[in-house]
């Protein structure tokens, strides 16, 4: 038996030795982690764990007692949307949108650091999340969009 | 077809994409988000060697395996020829493939297919079949392939469409225009140099994934990440030898394409499951698949030969292109005649020539990939003209100015070279290449003297490269649309063009809202769906915005024409006009759209208010592009830093600003890969040595130069609303470009990508 918060709620569960958060994260219908690599470079597969920008395809289930786990389905509910969803939206930093949700933790990871952020530190951000649709031009825009208005 | 409106309200304005709410929030809208607990996984058994012949399979044991539910070798389907690569028929490529074969011609080629319970089941599997090969020499070096006493594909029953499979010759192009050999003995000038392209991969993020299930009345479902759902329905149907009707394809979000989703390598065996066992089956790619087994860009070696007069204006140009198709032929004619016909309707000449064999080799087999054989071409193109201009000591925009075909030119090479077949006549409507130059030169300070960097090691350079492009597939191409009413003066648009992540819903969606005068929320796209959307050739060569965006405006002006008509009886009145979605009478009187539909679906003039177009043009409009380079190179390490690349483009009337520049945006790190840090490695026995994300590095968010993307106008009158393509222009400068820069800054020429440290030293001649 293992235990951890899933998207704010406590969750226990009995898992076989060797399952991935990923595998267990689909096998939920929580669907927007995805599939891009086996070895995570894409990092496609990321959540946060602790706040912290994680592949959940190279974690093991067994490995996360007591941590926190967030995708983006926590950020918003019903016809809600979260700001930096919107923003990404204004921008135009989606395109395809495989790798969106992953690039929304990455930017949310930042932002709760809360230290000032330069171009670099953007960039740093999301180096971790690959996009082949946007060039990261809008995304990087997006996040430096989000981070000013959040930190005012 | 005259603008109906004279001042557009949502063309060329920022529209939000309609799909980026369920796209940020991460809805199940991909392809794998629908996948049930009860699904037979796939896995295949791919070739450990480079070619030979099956002689045994031996996979009783995998039978055995707890969970494993069907094994599927080349005994178990019939010897029908096709080709993977996904076209409208009768397609153009060799049909030189079996879904299964007794022959492997490439290390990752089809063996066998497992279907299993779970995925690890289906690999445990594949481990448990034992294959006895015949190993035959194999050809790794395309310059070998042509007369080789390797035959690849030795001519069988049922190939089709292949050039001379005894000589390993898949696809051939042998065209002149005027007297080539004459015009270069009357030249001043003739300069020829080769140059030559490696494999580079498409990258998509999401990999191929395919699901099959029978539906309750038994029809075969396909839910796939395709770019192409009619032609998986008619090419299922054809392999499969089952009937059109009893399939439905549905193409859900997609997580990128570039060309590699127009293949059909998996689609086929889901359903070849799916129907054997009567369960849901799946099949996705691993990452090592889509590097080793997948599509990538076909590699070409060009060489260019070209004529000039003492004004240097160009006489003739001899082109010789020969590219290494991989074990089979998908795209292998239409790429290479898409490198020629591109780039030979960019600068003027009287005469012409190209010469092209692409040819069998025991690699992997290439595909469609975004710019479609004119990457390879413009690269080459490309960088002669600077050559001929840094020779001649000219300014290279100089010389290029002088040669450009003008608005109103006819483009003789359009009409010999077209999909496969002869193409048609074109006349050249709009060019923007001028502008799109003088633009770029001010981003750039094209005429301002730069001065030499502080640090003496590093040396800075600036390349210009312009290219063009196609929209859609002269005579080809054709896309449907339907358009119908709601109560509340909303429309279904449903389309078969098929958005892969462009945001081509959203742009279709613009052109309609434009057209029927509403807000863009008041249009509900569908795509696309075999049972539910009409046909569309599919996304690929540039064609969803000019061809299915010209059948929406169609259909959508016809509604238009209908809701007034409607509005009119119901108003009793002769003449009246569209204005704020409502029917005005010249009195004043007036009804509202929603008004109108729901008195004709229910008191007034019954019917319902809809309307199925399509679309086809003989033209092809090019869109142009000017891509400048800044490059800083190290001349003690020959490690090359892009600094920024500038892209202009004429693509037309922009349909949305944002949208446009972010494709413009995502191509150039496309290019730049190609240019510097994307190239396949493969061993002496044809083996990919790098087949993962850390042993091929596409760019990341660090790793980006600074990127200008901008447009300048043009109105295009073949086009919806003035439009041209866009999608795959901005993949075709920044390589050439790069290269250029790299001269400027070190006087080393880069005639062979990749760029590496190794050639840059070499050419500086620190190293040999």
């Amino acid at each position: 038996m293992i235990n951890f918060i899933l998207n704010g709620k406590r969750v226990r569960v009995d898992v076989p030795a060797g399952a991935t958060l990923f595998d267990y994260l689909r096998d939920s219908e929580i669907f927007s982690v995805k599939f891009g690599s086996e070895k995570g470079e894409t990092g496609a597969d990321s959540v946060l764990i602790d706040g912290k920008l994680m592949n959940s395809s190279l974690l093991l289930l067994h490995s996360l007692e007591n941590k926190s786990i967030e995708t983006i389905e926590s950020f918003s509910s019903g016809t809600n949307i979260h700001r930096l969803q919107e923003i990404f939206i204004e921008e135009g930093a989606v395109q395809c949108g495989y790798c969106t949700p992953a690039m929304l933790l990455a930017a949310e990871s930042l932002r709760r650091e809360n230290i000032e952020s330069s171009d670099s530190d953007i960039k740093e951000s999301i180096s971790g999340v690959y996009c082949r649709c946007t060039g990261y031009v809008k995304p990087l825009k997006a996040i430096q969009k989000y981070l000013n208005e959040t930190r005012g | 077809m005259k603008p109906v409106v004279d001042i557009m309200k949502i063309i060329g304005k920022n529209t939000k994409r309609i799909d980026g709410i369920s796209l940020t929030k991460g809805k199940p809208v991909f392809a794998d988000d629908k996948r049930k607990k009860d699904y037979l996984y796939l896995k295949i058994l791919r070739s450990t060697i480079p070619h030979g012949v099956i002689k045994q399979i031996d996979y009783a044991d995998a039978l055995k395996l707890d969970g494993v539910e069907l094994v599927l070798t080349h005994k178990d389907f019939k010897s029908i020829y096709y080709t993977t690569a996904g076209q409208g028929a009768p397609e153009p490529s060799p049909h030189d493939t079996l879904i299964l074969d007794s022959v492997v011609r490439y290390v990752g080629d089809r063996v066998a297919v497992v279907a299993a319970t779970s995925i690890e089941i289906a690999e445990k599997a594949l481990k448990l079949i034992q294959v006895e090969y015949e190993e035959l020499p194999a050809i790794f070096n395309m310059d070998e392939a042509i007369g080789n006493s390797t035959i690849l594909h030795p001519d069988k029953e049922g190939y089709n469409f292949v050039y001379d499979p005894k000589k390993n010759i898949a696809s051939n192009i042998n065209e002149e225009l005027g007297d080539v050999d004459e015009a270069m003995d009357n030249s001043d000038y003739v300069f020829e140099n080769t140059y030559s392209t490696p494999y580079v991969q498409h990258a998509h993020i999401e990999p191929h994934i395919s699901l099959s299930w029978l539906d309750e009345n038994d029809r075969l479902v396909i839910r796939t990440a395709t770019q192409v759902p009619h032609h998986v329905r008619r090419i299922v149907a054809e392999v499969l030898e089952i009937p059109i009707n009893k399939i439905r394809v549905i193409k859900p979000r997609i997580g990128g394409g570039f060309g590699s989703k127009q293949e059909i390598i998996g689609e086929e065996l889901c359903a070849a499951v799916t129907l054997r066992t009567g369960k849901p089956a799946r099949l996705e790619y691993t990452r090592e698949e889509e590097f080793t087994a997948a599509r990538s860009r076909h590699p070409q070696k060009i060489t260019f030969k070209i004529g000039l007069n003492k004004d240097h204006i160009i006489q003739a140009i001899d082109m010789n292109i020969l590219q290494n198709s991989g074990a089979y032929g998908p795209h292998s004619l239409t790429v290479m005649s898409v490198s020629a016909s591109k780039t030979l309707a960019l600068y003027k000449s009287n005469h012409v020539r190209i010469v092209a064999n692409s040819v069998y080799t025991n690699l992997p087999p290439a595909g469609a990939y975004r710019g479609y054989g004119a990457p390879q071409g413009f690269f080459a193109l490309e960088s002669i003209m600077d050559e001929i201009a840094n020779e001649l000591n000219v300014d290279p925009i100089e010389l290029r100015e002088k040669n450009y075909f003008n608005e109103g030119d006819e483009v003789p090479i359009a009409k010999v070279l077209g999909e496969g077949r002869e193409g048609f006549p074109v006349i050249l409507n709009t060019s923007g290449i001028r502008e799109c130059l003088s633009v770029g030169k001010k981003y750039i300070q094209w005429n301002k003297t730069k001065p030499n960097n502080k640090l003496t090691y590093l040396k800075d350079g600036i390349g210009v490269a312009t290219v063009a492009q196609g929209s859609g597939i002269a005579g080809i191409d054709m896309g449907a649309a339907y358009i119908k009413m709601n109560e509340d003066g909303s429309f279904n648009l449903n389309i078969g063009a098929t958005d892969l992540g462009t945001g081509s819903d959203t742009a279709l969606a613009q052109i309609a809202a434009e057209v029927l005068e509403v807000p863009v929320d008041k249009i509900i796209v569908y795509s696309s769906d075999t049972d539910l959307t009409p046909f569309d050739t599919g996304a690929y060569a540039s064609s969803t915005t000019f061809i299915s965006g010209t059948a929406v405006k169609k259909a959508a002006l016809d509604v238009r024409n209908q809701i007034l008509d409607q509005g009119k009886k119901i108003l009793n009145v002769e003449t009246a006009v569209i204005k704020d979605q409502c029917v005005v009478a010249n009195n004043g009187e007036k009804i509202t759209y929603g008004e109108i539909c729901t008195k004709s679906f229910y008191t007034d003039h019954q019917l319902q208010i809809q309307s199925a177009t399509s679309h086809m043009s003989y033209d092809s409009p090019p869109p142009y592009n000017a891509t400048f380079a800044d490059v800083t190179v190290d001349i003690e390490t020959g490690f090359v830093k892009v600094n920024k690349i500038i892209s202009v483009t004429d693509a037309g009337q922009i349909i949305n600003p944002q949208m446009s520049a972010g494709q413009i945006e995502g191509a150039i790190p496309q290019s730049l890969g190609m240019a510097i840090s994307e190239f396949m490695i493969f061993d002496k026995q044809g083996r990919a040595i790098n087949r993962d994300f850390n042993d091929y590095h596409i760019y990341t968010s660090i790793d980006m130069p600074e990127i200008v993307a901008k447009f300048v106008h043009t109105n295009e009158p073949t086009g919806p609303f003035g439009a041209k393509a866009v999608a795959e222009i901005p993949t075709n400068g920044p390589a050439p470009a790069i290269v250029n820069a790299i001269y400027n800054a070190c006087g080393v020429r880069i005639r062979h990508l990749p760029i590496t440290p190794e050639k840059i030293l070499r050419g500086l001649g620190k190293i040999s």
